[in-house]
């Protein structure tokens, strides 16, 4: 086998992920890539079934000097949370009286949750956090104690901050791992969150990661939507439309 | 009108031919997600036995009962009393046996497809097995063409997906190129875009196009756009194959879509006014998926499977050269496990087939669900044995685009030696005339077959 002209095998690399046939083209995958592909979905299913430790993500916030209050959803468990996302979505009662209420109100609350990937929170989700406060305090703006999240999906977030009171929720949660990243973080920002907020009324960034989106990169997206919501007072699609453009909303349309 | 069995002197009610339905359906988790599944499996067994005995003739009533809907209507006028007399006396119990009947012939059961509505094919599906919907589909053939013949008894298709992050030209390019060396793609070589813009609508099907002309492939491309799309790109006089969309069994549901059957009628005719099909070719292709309605909160308290076969009614309206269910796609919230999917994945194949549909499957999974590879083995296999029109297959089972594990170029190679299932006859012989396939020709490289394309300027 000869390269082309026109592209090399490394230059192939660059171009794409996919898992191409570069030899022999067999009846069944070399035992090497059948491994490494069962690998690959070990790890992805780790990174779901794992559950975020509360105690180090608590350690590695404090030393950030931020302090942290820990819920837990409708979801115990972890089974119950990726069957169940409407339970996922659910502050309970007891949570919900539990939580900080800082008087007067908060500006933003910040919330670090498991999503469907616990290494991701543990690989990038304090720094995010780190990251974003920094940026949130010198602004002058006011924030509560970091909620650490477990069994949460979005819309945990949107209870959170209704009850402590606050006018815009930062929820950063693990994102679906692929075969080849489990480690990618979203962030969904909203304003004014009510009960039944729909997903086109947030911003999203997502693909935080090391190979992605940088922690710092992100977080400086973050603030600049926290005051352009601020400023408007809507988030969302809306607020897409305001700022003139088009990506900063939730793509996750089921494909069928 | 209520539905009721006694088992050893407690009494199951059902308050309606819907809740009879949902409450009759094999255990998943989308309808518990909805509050519509039995309780228990002695509940659900009690729900099947009462099922059994409702006539087929029930089914004719509105069972969505929801005023107005637009694919109630549409079943409705789909119904041909003639195609349905040989069957119109029967029960579900009684239509099930007559379809296991070994004096029934393929004929007989492919003959009744305009007379039957999706709720009474998903109402014999509940009360048959695995090997129940095997049996009957092996002996029906849908068969369609465009510029191959799919679906031919004995024969299997794949679609080549070529899936690529940003779309990259010569992303798709390098995916297509590494099924085409494995005989893949007489289906469909189909691009899921990763936008939905215009310009990257039409240079995915230039891109699709000059590797489907330069190397001479009889087979049909499509950029898996929103139909909106399609149409300005076929305004535009681009290399537009087929028309795709998603599509699902209620108005509601199709609005979150954002398709109408008036949008669809639309599009079905500018396709065939562009003209670059053979005379009487099939121009469409659907995805369809259970959960899908009840993801838009659009079902209506029916339950997924029902409303997955209604969808159906809406893709045979256009006389589709292919369907498939996305099967695993949405979630385990929907199908939770590897037992839950291959399920569905048999019932959306039989329900599609017995109402006429040149049926695929997605066989697939997310990593959240508790699925792996060895299921979806178990899925292919059985599928090819129930005569499956095509399957959705990838670069090494990993698309990496919709993060997502479907089959590999190699699973088609794996069921075609196994259980002897050939590509389509047009594409066979293309495969044969470029040694593909055969041991003893050396296929270029994917760098040099890249090398000698001559793509689209980006």
């Amino acid at each position: 086998m000869t390269d082309g002209p026109g592209i090399t095998r490394a230059e192939i690399r660059a171009v794409t992920e996919a898992r191409l046939t570069f030899g022999a083209r067999g009846r069944a995958l070399e035992t090497g890539r059948a491994l490494g592909f069962a690998l690959d979905h070990a790890k992805a299913r780790a990174a779901v079934l794992s559950e975020i430790d509360t105690g180090a993500l608590g350690a590695a916030l404090a030393r950030a000097g931020l302090t942290h209050h820990v819920v837990t959803s409708e979801a115990a468990t972890r089974d119950t949370y990726i069957r169940r996302p409407d339970l996922g979505r659910l502050l309970p009662e007891a949570a919900r009286t539990a939580l900080p209420r800082p008087a007067g109100g908060l500006d933003v609350a910040l919330v670090l949750g498991d999503g469907l990937s616990a290494t991701a929170v543990q690989l990038n989700g304090v720094a995010f956090v780190a990251a974003l406060a920094a940026r949130l305090q010198a602004e002058g703006l006011r924030m509560g104690p970091v909620i650490l999240a477990r069994q949460a999906r979005v819309a945990l977030g949107d209870g959170i901050a209704q009850a402590m009171e606050a006018e815009t929720v930062v929820m950063a949660l693990g994102e679906r791992p692929g075969l080849s990243a489990s480690d990618s973080l979203g962030v969904y920002i909203t304003h004014r969150p009510e009960p039944q907020t729909p997903d086109s009324a947030r911003n999203c960034i997502s693909n935080i990661r090391e190979a992605g989106t940088g922690v710092e990169d992100a977080a400086e997206q973050a603030l600049r939507l926290i005051l352009a919501m601020r400023r408007l007072g809507e988030s969302g699609v809306a607020l897409s439309r305001a700022l003139g453009r088009v990506a900063l909303h939730p793509a996750q349309t089921p494909r069928p | 009108m209520a539905y009721r069995f006694d088992i050893n002197g407690t009494r199951y009610s059902f308050a309606s031919l819907k809740v009879l339905l949902a409450r009759a359906t094999p255990e998943r988790s989308g309808d518990v997600l909805a509050g519509l599944a039995a309780d228990d499996p002695v509940e659900r067994l009690a729900a099947q036995h009462c099922l059994a005995d409702v006539p087929l003739k029930a089914f004719l009533d509105d069972v969505l009962e929801v005023d107005g809907d637009a694919v109630t209507a549409l079943i409705a006028a789909q119904h041909d009393a003639a195609a349905f007399a040989p069957v119109a006396a029967l029960t579900v119990g009684e239509f099930r046996d007559w379809l296991l009947a070994p004096k029934t012939t393929g004929a007989e059961i492919a003959a009744l497809a305009p007379g039957l509505t999706p709720e009474m094919v998903a109402a014999v599906s509940k009360i048959m097995r695995a090997q129940d919907l095997i049996a009957v589909t092996a002996r029906i053939e849908v068969v369609t063409r465009f510029r191959s013949t799919i679906g031919l008894r004995g024969r299997l298709s794949t679609r080549n997906q070529p899936n690529h992050p940003t779309d990259d030209s010569r992303g798709i390019a390098l995916s297509a190129l590494d099924g085409l060396m494995m005989g893949a793609g007489d289906a469909v070589i189909g691009v899921n875009p990763a936008t939905d813009s215009l310009p990257d609508f039409i240079r995915i099907c230039e891109v699709l196009e000059a590797i489907r002309t330069q190397l001479n492939i009889p087979t049909q491309h499509c950029c898996l756009g929103h139909v909106t799309t399609a149409l300005a790109a076929i305004e535009a006089r681009a290399p537009v194959d087929l028309v795709f969309q998603s599509v699902a069994g209620s108005d509601k549901a199709n609005a979150g879509f954002g398709v109408t059957l008036a949008l669809l009628d639309e599009a079905h005719e500018a396709i065939r006014a562009l003209g670059r099909a053979p005379e009487g070719a099939n121009l469409m292709y659907f995805e369809t998926g259970q959960g899908a309605a009840l993801s838009a909160d659009a079902h209506h308290g029916m339950d997924q499977q029902t409303m997955e076969a209604r969808a159906y009614a809406v893709a045979r309206r256009y006389r589709p050269l292919l369907v498939n269910t996305v099967v695993g796609f949405i979630g385990p919230e929907y199908l939770a496990d590897g037992k839950q999917i291959i399920r569905a994945g048999l019932e959306d194949h039989f329900c599609g087939k017995l109402l006429g549909l040149p049926m695929g499957v997605d066989i697939c999974y997310t990593n959240h669900s508790y699925a792996d590879q060895e299921d979806m083995d178990i899925l292919l296999t059985a599928l090819a044995a129930a005569g499956v029109n095509f399957v959705i297959t990838v670069p090494g089972a990993d698309d990496i685009m919709l993060n997502y594990q479907s089959l590999a170029f190699h699973d088609a190679q794996f069921i075609r030696d196994t259980l002897g299932k050939p590509p389509a006859p047009e594409f066979a012989a293309w495969m044969a005339a470029n040694g593909i396939g055969e041991p003893d020709t050396a296929l270029p490289s994917l760098e040099a077959a890249l090398s000698q394309l001559r793509l689209p300027a980006a």
